[in-house]
């Protein structure tokens, strides 16, 4: 008996929700409730991965039309390849954040009921198959909800703490506003499809199988575009952000950075690509330019960040806009019609969609094994940490190197995809693109230095050197689930970094079938081990000789290093003739970060001070000194600010109308019924 | 009784019913105002069993009599026992001065008058020219509710404002279906009961049945 990809991921779907059921029975036991919460959430993330990764195999399109739903409004599913590849995306790494969250949540027991955590996590897994699933406006918009409100819950794990309050508040706003975009966005174009009068146009179905005009798709997609972007972070909606990611559970940080900003790029997928199909250049243009601003502004926001889990945050802004980067420049060639570097640009970025969802889970379980251990997010107070947790350090070594993009690992390959999209541009017939695209391409590559900078900040600050924090604390290496959820995670960074030729060729059907050619001709062309974007003769790349050839490197200097005995000296630094050496002297993320602060500080908000506390006797040497140094995103007192200002403005208005007293509302109902009955008159 | 006669006895007891609406407007004590909303349930009783006899509507005469029996006597009573238990002597103290009181009512009743101007002249029910004082007399009930400041007086201006909607329905369609009057009966009934429960916790939370010391309930500053 064989089940088909739609009924697997429909019925993970449904152990998901059922789950919460067993969850409440469970309460009592909190052991009992990890234990079977680990083990339905790894059976149920594993079917999503399977049903995902068979129906992009097969290249099947498989609908069905659910019993349930609005009266006359059934819930339409629908599994098609680039539905499958998110769901691969989705499955494969809520697998290993599930293998461990088994681990992660023992840390919880004694302190606080994780009942919540396992209901939210459970709905959450299953809101965001929804939306891949979903065929139909209705059944996306209550999964999209389902998926944003979980994830509030989330965030909110900790509750008694003021900042995670702030912080799930303005995620659920922002997510909100985002929301009621993608609403209109449906609405207009249901309303072309089926007639503003009726319902019929609601499913996808009804919307493919129209040719919107170019103003009202025009409004249709810059209003959905907003909806995903508030949703993806795209620069300037990404400030909920690094707010809503470092308070969440570690474990929920790598889900929500690692796939559920996906969701977002899936949408503006689905509803380009898929619904409306046609555009002008222009659309693409928007999507780069936003791409690139994100990517820029995301790391220069990380590399002057000091507390870990908000670095990795800003640096998922950064990634979303290298994925945009890759989907904008997609959509300029489509729309000239070059299907075959549309094909390119569109692999890279779905490329990056499954590495950042492999390398920021990755970093952010290794994140949480840290704050795990060391119950620390600032790493000014960290340091030191290879030589107590071994395994972790590696773990976070290789997702550090797959994000900065060096190779053998993953990160390297879609980001050498996107840079060879950008090289062909010339190409294009438009002058104004030619123009562009240069200054584009080299912003890109900025974009991609800077991340390597931050994450040696990131990995040099926090595992190496000495540990800076005021007491050395009891710092233990993570459990063995958690260490084996990290390993599968960096085993998939260099796996689909080795052997990029047989991923493209698995996903090559979701460009086939949304841009219209494939990649796997050509990129394959020099064989399995050959990466041949176009040409051999234009540009290749091979994984294997990389690896193969790294591995020789560091097999060689550690033999030359520790096989040849007692050439290894170890002394103390050299402290240039000061004698009173403190493990607070070392280099630190503020001190490394300070060169890029002068550089692109003007992007950000900065407040530095410094002061001196002189000596009465000698003025030469201050007795101490005080340095503080604030940065704010400057988006929030241009943006946020004005528009909060305005509301609590407006709201202290209204709220004058509340006099407390009934005389005072009895003549407001008063004065509405007579003003109608007036009006009815007239 | 020819028609003539009916319609002008409906209108007799429509112009008793705004006299009475105007005299619980302007008293001040608490028992006679309740003994006027006794008096205006009588003669809203009569005129619906009048209109019951005239569009020969047999339910109505139900409906008459479960008018005179709740307005008449069950409500009364329950307020009679309830400001007896909380023991309310004083007299009530209006916002707005009595005379003030009367020209506002008086311009509502004009108002209702022109509103219903259309209505009387498409409907062809005997009752039609009442339905303008059945408005003005919801009107003045929410001018009450408005221009006192005990509780109790507000619920009979609440109460009297149902009174008005009464006899709207009577007036403007010969009744609504039975089953709905019964459901706003019993819908009054049962707030009836809410009140008084509240009044004693009110009574208990503010030592007061003055709305005016519940301002200090209110959020903004």
């Amino acid at each position: 008996m064989t089940f088909s990809p739609v009924e697997i991921a429909s019925s993970a779907v449904l152990i998901h929700m059922l789950f919460v059921l067993v969850a409440a029975l469970l309460r009592r036991s909190q052991k009992a409730l990890i234990a079977v919460f680990s083990t339905v959430m790894t059976v149920g993330s594993l079917m999503i991965c399977i049903a995902g990764a068979m129906t992009v195999w097969d290249g099947a399109t498989e609908t069905r039309v659910l019993s349930m739903g609005l009266p006359g409004l059934p819930f339409h599913l629908r599994l098609d390849p680039l539905a499958g590849y998110f769901l691969t995306v989705i499955g494969l790494l809520s697998f290993f954040v599930s293998v461990y969250s088994a681990g992660y949540l023992k840390g919880f027991i004694g302190h606080r009921p994780v009942t919540r955590l396992a209901v939210f996590y459970s709905l959450f897994l299953a809101g965001m198959s929804m939306v891949v699933l979903a065929d139909d406006a209705l059944f996306f918009l209550i999964s999209w909800e389902l998926m944003a409100a979980a994830s509030y819950f989330l965030v909110m794990f900790e509750d008694e703490k003021p900042d995670n309050r702030r912080a799930a508040f303005l995620y659920m706003v922002i997510a909100h506003v985002g929301a009621i975009a993608i609403l209109l966005s449906f609405g207009i174009m249901a309303g072309l499809a089926g007639g503003f009068e009726s319902f019929d146009g609601y499913t996808f179905d009804a919307m493919r199988n129209v040719s919107f005009p170019v103003s009202w798709a025009t409004a249709a997609f810059l209003l959905s575009l907003f909806g995903f972007a508030a949703k993806a972070g795209v620069v300037p909606l990404h400030v909920w952000l690094p707010e809503a990611h470092p308070v969440a559970p570690s474990n929920v940080s790598a889900l929500m950075s690692g796939v559920m900003l996906k969701t977002a790029i899936y949408g503006i997928i689905r509803v380009t690509f898929d619904l409306i199909r046609v555009f002008p250049w222009w659309w693409g243009g928007l999507v780069l330019t936003l791409g690139i601003i994100t990517a820029l502004m995301g790391i220069v926001y990380a590399m002057m960040e000091k507390d870990l889990k908000r670095l990795l945050a800003y640096s998922s802004v950064e990634n979303i806009g290298i994925i945009l980067v890759g989907i904008g420049l997609s959509m300029v060639f489509l729309s000239f019609n070059m299907t075959l570097l549309s094909s390119l640009a569109l692999t890279a970025g779905l490329y990056h969609v499954m590495n950042h969802a492999m390398f920021k889970g990755l970093l952010f379980m290794g994140a949480g094994s840290v704050l795990h251990a060391t119950d620390e997010r600032n790493m000014e107070n960290m340091g030191g940490l290879i030589h107590l947790m071994p395994w972790t350090a590696a773990l976070f070594l290789i997702g550090a190197l797959s994000i900065s993009a060096l190779p053998p690992f993953n990160g390297f390959v879609s980001e050498w995809l996107t840079f060879q999209a950008f090289l062909l541009s010339p190409s294009l017939p438009s002058p104004l693109m030619k123009l562009l695209m240069p200054l584009g391409a080299a912003l890109f590559a900025l974009t991609a230095a800077l991340s390597a900078a931050t994450f040696v900040k990131a990995f040099g600050v926090s595992f190496l050197g000495k540990w800076r924090g005021p007491q050395q604390r009891h710092v233990h290496e993570a459990g063995p689930a958690m260490i084996a959820g990290m390993m599968f995670a960096a085993a998939a960074c260099l796996c689909l970094g080795i052997f990029p030729t047989a991923f493209i060729d698995w996903m090559d059907i979701v460009p086939e079938q949304l841009v219209g050619d494939r990649l796997s001709v050509s990129a394959t062309a020099g064989g399995w081990m050959w990466l041949t974007p176009v040409a051999p003769d234009r540009a290749s790349y091979s994984g294997v000789i990389v690896f193969l050839g790294g591995l020789a490197v560091n097999l060689l200097v550690y033999f030359v290093l520790h096989v040849r005995p007692g050439k290894i000296h170890r002394v103390p630094v050299w402290d240039c003739g000061f004698e009173k050496l403190t493990n607070r002297m070392q280099y630190n993320s503020t001190s490394f970060a300070m060169p890029f602060r002068r550089v692109f500080g003007f992007m950000a908000s900065i407040k530095e001070d410094v002061s001196l506390a002189p000596q009465p006797a000698h003025a030469a040497f201050p007795r101490r000194l005080h340095y503080h140094l604030r940065i704010r995103d400057r988006f929030w007192n241009w943006i946020y600010k004005p528009v909060s200002d305005a509301s609590f403005w407006v709201a202290r208005k209204v709220g004058r109308l509340q006099q407390g007293r009934i005389q005072a509302y009895l003549i407001y109902s008063f004065a509405t019924i007579i003003v109608l009955l007036l009006l009815a008159v007239i | 009784m020819d028609i003539e006669t009916v319609a002008s006895l409906s209108s007799f007891l429509a112009a008793l019913v705004l006299l009475t609406a105007f005299a619980m407007l302007v008293q001040k004590r608490i028992y006679s105002l309740i003994h006027l909303f006794a008096w205006q349930g009588l003669l809203l009783s009569a005129n619906t069993a009048v209109v019951g006899y005239v569009a020969a509507k047999h339910h109505l005469y139900i409906s008459s009599l479960l008018t005179l029996s709740l307005k008449v006597v069950l409500l009364p009573y329950i307020l009679h026992v309830l400001i007896h238990r909380l023991k309310i002597r004083k007299e009530i103290e209006t916002i707005v001065n009595v005379p003030m009181t009367m020209l506002i009512g008086l311009a509502l009743v004009i108002f209702s008058y022109h509103l219903t101007a259309p209505v009387r002249e498409l409907s062809s029910l005997v009752t039609r020219s009442t339905l303008a004082v059945a408005l003005a007399t919801v009107l003045i009930g929410l001018l009450m509710m408005i221009t006192r400041k005990h509780a109790v007086t507000q619920i009979i201006g609440f109460l009297a404002m149902e009174n008005g909607l009464f006899f709207a329905a009577t007036s403007a369609t010969y009744g609504m279906p039975l089953v709905v009057e019964l459901g706003v009966a019993l819908d009054i009934l049962i707030a009836a009961f809410i009140f008084g429960i509240f009044f004693f916790h009110i009574n208990t939370a503010f030592d007061s049945l003055d709305v005016e010391k519940m301002a200090k309930l209110k959020e903004v500053d």
